[in-house]
């Protein structure tokens, strides 16, 4: 044996070695390749939510933020103003700003509210300004929000402890959108509340002592029509009387969940579950000034915009406080759930769900086993058709596509890939692909040996000749199984990956290690005159 | 030694025009197929909406089972083993706010006559946006796919191959699509897969002969472009059809043994792998020959 033979036989035999231990483990086991080959949903079982994040929610939080600040700012510096309003969600409108003040409101607006910039400062009311949030600076809230939102779902999805989640975001930086897949859940409701839910805490003042049975009737107070410093909000669960009640409270909070340090599970005076939170050292000074100036007066504990309970105010509070399910009561779940949302902080924006895909555990395991007898099936077949045709240069090819798979699984073991359903298709296509590089250079050999050449001459001509044809075949599937990969989605981009990899591993294959192979047997003959193909 | 196809001497481009009219025919049976029937059957994935399979533990009529769900809302309800699973399609998809839909409506609905009787075996609900999105996606990826191979196959042969080899490859990808309207088959993401790998695999059918004449022509220059296309393919000939066979026989696998999931997919890539063969013979090289046709009697009155 020639030196050339035995070194390519040595890294042939290396990348064998190495192949089985990457995706089968030292020693290779079955369990090992449980490990190492990672499955995608469709044949491990588990649920895919593809949701996006409602981003002019966060827009329309910050506009009204905004208005607050402008006007607290605007009060300390004397410019009155008649009326805020938000047309829109980047849009706020100052009307009937004092006109001896306009430089004033101007510089104001332009130094500390850099976000915004007048667009107009014409409307019904004399002196009206409006101002609309920057581009950019709009973009950058969207962009922020969806990245808020993202870490609250890993927050949350940690604390539910789902094994292997994957949560990313997907799509261009105009979609927000957030792809979320839990391996092994097929009943993804539970999950999907919790990570779903806004979990926004607010403490808001109630205007008045009471509450009201109907939205009209707590209108009626004010003669149908609210002041715009207060809103009317609905509570979250039915009374004992079995309906809602309404309660009217001021639009701005005094306190809200952004402040809050932790929450944990406890019990209200009657001994059912609650949840207890902290809050931080300014959340703490401002409920304490907020309390203090307060007492007497009902409390509204909002959460994603309904009233949890309004307790009454009995003296200063600073850093904590219990929430309590109202007249209903909470379920002890419903409280763990809650401590667990206002623990991992809240939402920046609602979401919606744009996709969700659920596989049973079974039908998972069904799609292994179909997959595996498939690609059996076909192996099998091909090699026995070409033990058949090309004898025993057959057994190149059977070594040949063997290896390729080998080398397949090593690979994606080691880039950590993803085998989905249409992947182990691709699995089944590199078989293809395989056998028709094998098939090429021995159809060609065929030729040579008839055209009266000697095995050993036409095996080398062979090679080095299809050797251009496999350069550009295989390129050309190449690219395409790349624009595949960049530009297709879930089923499309699993098919990729396994067809890549087949691709380059089968280019190893099919030209250096059966070329060896050739190499050997006929080396082994004293004299190469015969050659079985 | 046992072969096929010994010492072939076909004259193929000599039929180019009986090939041409084949591929007009099955051209012709697909579009016609389509404008009948309008639209392509599409799968969830494209037009948006929801799917669920629920497997019961018991024999359940399929009328109670109609009966309880939301009924503006149904479009198909199939049982299958036997009547303990229920494959159901639901037009609205999990998008809308406030109502349960997709996977969640159906628990509902069973829930009210057979809590505990039923798991949901799968079930896949996508909005209609992200429906539009991924069709838009899967018809960019293609084209950038072939819009790659007519530059390779361009830079590595000259542009009239490339183009032929696409045009082929195009040839295919409509009549396969053809047949899945005639067929009834849904055409769905997996589908999209299965028609970039027969783009994959024609083309590579395509290059093998091409190559082949470009090896041809260094060695035989006096030759006419006819005969080294004809001889080219024949050489391949072999080849071409044991490399169909023997990819036809993995895809029966598939279409056999991969279950239903992957069904659509073999099914594409049955008609595509005999489709994606004849046209590397029976179009691309044809194209070659017609378009150099062309330009020889320019060529000629130059000259004089």
């Amino acid at each position: 044996m020639n030196k050339r033979i035995r070194t390519r036989s040595i890294i042939t035999l290396g990348i064998t070695v190495l192949s089985i231990i990457l995706f089968a483990g030292i020693p290779p086991s079955v369990e090992g390749m449980k490990q190492r080959i990672r499955l995608g949903l469709d044949l491990r079982g588990g649920t895919q939510l593809v949701l996006q994040v409602q981003v002019d929610d966060a827009l329309k939080a910050t506009t009204d933020q905004t208005i607050e600040a402008l006007r607290a700012q605007m009060e300390k510096d004397g410019i009155t103003v008649r009326q805020f309003t938000r047309p829109a969600n980047d849009t706020l409108e100052a009307r009937g700003v004092d006109p001896a003040k306009d430089a004033a409101f101007r510089n104001l607006v332009d130094g500390s509210f850099a976000d915004y910039e007048i667009v107009s400062s014409q409307g019904e009311v004399p002196n009206t300004y409006t101002l609309k949030m920057k581009a950019r600076a709009a973009d950058e809230y969207r962009l922020q929000a969806v990245d808020q939102a993202l870490n609250t779902i890993e927050n949350r999805v940690n604390a539910l402890g789902v094994a292997e989640p994957v949560i990313q975001k997907r799509g261009g930086p105009t979609e927000h959108e957030i792809i979320v897949q839990f391996p092994g859940i097929d009943d993804p409701e539970y999950v999907k509340r919790i990570i779903g839910k806004p979990a926004l805490l607010e403490l808001k003042l109630v205007q008045g002592t009471s509450s009201y049975p109907t939205r009209e009737a707590a209108l009626q107070q004010y003669g149908g029509v609210l002041p715009p410093n207060l809103e009317v909000l609905e509570s979250a669960k039915a009374e004992n009387s079995g309906s809602k009640i309404y309660w009217i409270v001021n639009k701005v909070a005094g306190v809200t969940g952004r402040e809050l340090k932790s929450a944990g599970v406890s019990r209200d005076e009657n001994g059912r579950p609650a949840v207890s939170f902290n809050l931080n050292a300014s959340g703490a000074a401002k409920f304490g000034r907020l309390t203090e100036e307060n007492i007497g007066r009902l409390l509204a504990i909002v959460l994603d915009g309904q009233v949890e309970s309004a307790p009454r105010l009995n003296s200063r509070i600073t850093d904590n406080g219990i929430i309590t399910g109202g007249g209903a009561g909470f379920a002890p779940e419903e409280a763990r759930e809650l401590v667990l949302v206002l623990k991992s902080g809240a939402l920046p924006a609602r979401m919606t769900t744009m996709q969700e895909s659920v596989v049973g555990a079974s039908l998972g395991a069904d799609s292994i086993k179909n997959g595996l007898v498939a690609s059996v099936v076909a192996l099998v077949s091909v090699i026995a058709f070409v033990l058949f045709y090309y004898r025993a240069s057959g057994i190149n090819a059977m070594f040949a596509m063997l290896l390729n798979l080998i080398i397949l699984f090593g690979a994606m073991a080691y880039l950590g890939a993803t085998l989905t359903l249409p992947g182990i298709a691709g699995v089944i296509l590199t078989i293809g692909m395989g056998i028709d590089s094998n098939v090429l250079i021995f159809e060609r050999i065929r030729e040579e040996l008839r055209a009266g050449k000697t095995p050993m001459s036409a095996v080398s001509t062979s090679f080095s000749r299809v050797f251009i044809t496999l350069v550009d075949t295989h390129l050309a599937a190449l690219i395409s199984a790349t624009f595949l990969f960049l530009f297709g989605s879930g089923a499309v981009k699993g098919f990729a990956v396994t067809l890549v990899i087949g691709l380059i591993s089968n280019m190893f294959t099919a030209v250096f290690v059966s070329r060896t192979l050739f190499e050997i047997v006929l080396s082994r003959k004293e004299r190469a005159e015969t050659l079985s193909i | 030694m046992f072969e096929l196809f010994k010492g072939l001497q076909v004259d193929w481009l000599g039929k180019r025009k009986l090939f041409i009219a084949i591929s007009m025919l099955l051209l012709l049976i697909g579009m016609v197929s389509l404008v009948l029937k309008g639209r392509f059957e599409y799968g969830t994935d494209f037009k948006g909406g929801t799917v669920v399979v629920v497997k019961f533990n018991e024999t359940v009529d399929i009328g109670k089972v109609r009966d309880l769900l939301p009924q503006a809302d149904i479009q198909t309800v199939q049982s299958s083993e036997g009547g303990s699973e229920f494959q159901i399609g639901l037009a609205k998809a999990v998008e809308t706010e406030d109502e349960s839909v997709g996977s969640e409506a159906v628990t509902t609905a069973l829930n009210k006559a057979f809590a505990g009787k039923f798991r949901i075996e799968s079930s896949e609900s996508v909005s209609a946006k992200v429906g539009g999105d991924l069709r838009r996606q899967a018809v960019t990826a293609t084209l950038y796919a072939l819009a790659g191979i007519l530059i390779y196959i361009a830079f590595r042969f000259e542009w009239i191959y490339g183009a032929a080899a696409v045009f082929a490859v195009f040839h295919d990808t409509l009549i396969t699509l053809g047949f899945f309207s005639l067929f009834n088959y849904e055409i769905n993401l997996t589908v999209i897969a299965a028609l970039l790998t027969l783009v994959g695999y024609s083309v590579n059918d395509t290059i093998v002969i091409f190559d082949r004449v470009r090896e041809n022509l260094k060695v035989r220059r006096k030759d006419d472009l006819e005969v080294i296309l004809n001889d080219s393919i024949n050489q391949t000939f072999s080849r071409t059809i044991l490399t169909s066979a023997l990819t036809f026989l993995t895809v029966i696998a598939l279409f056999v043994f991969g279950g239903e999931i992957i069904n659509n997919f073999a099914f594409a890539m049955v008609i595509g792998i005999i489709v994606g063969s004849y046209s590397s013979f029976a179009i691309a090289a044809p194209l070659v020959l017609i378009y150099s046709n062309l330009r020889k009697p320019k060529v000629a009155v130059n000259r004089r």
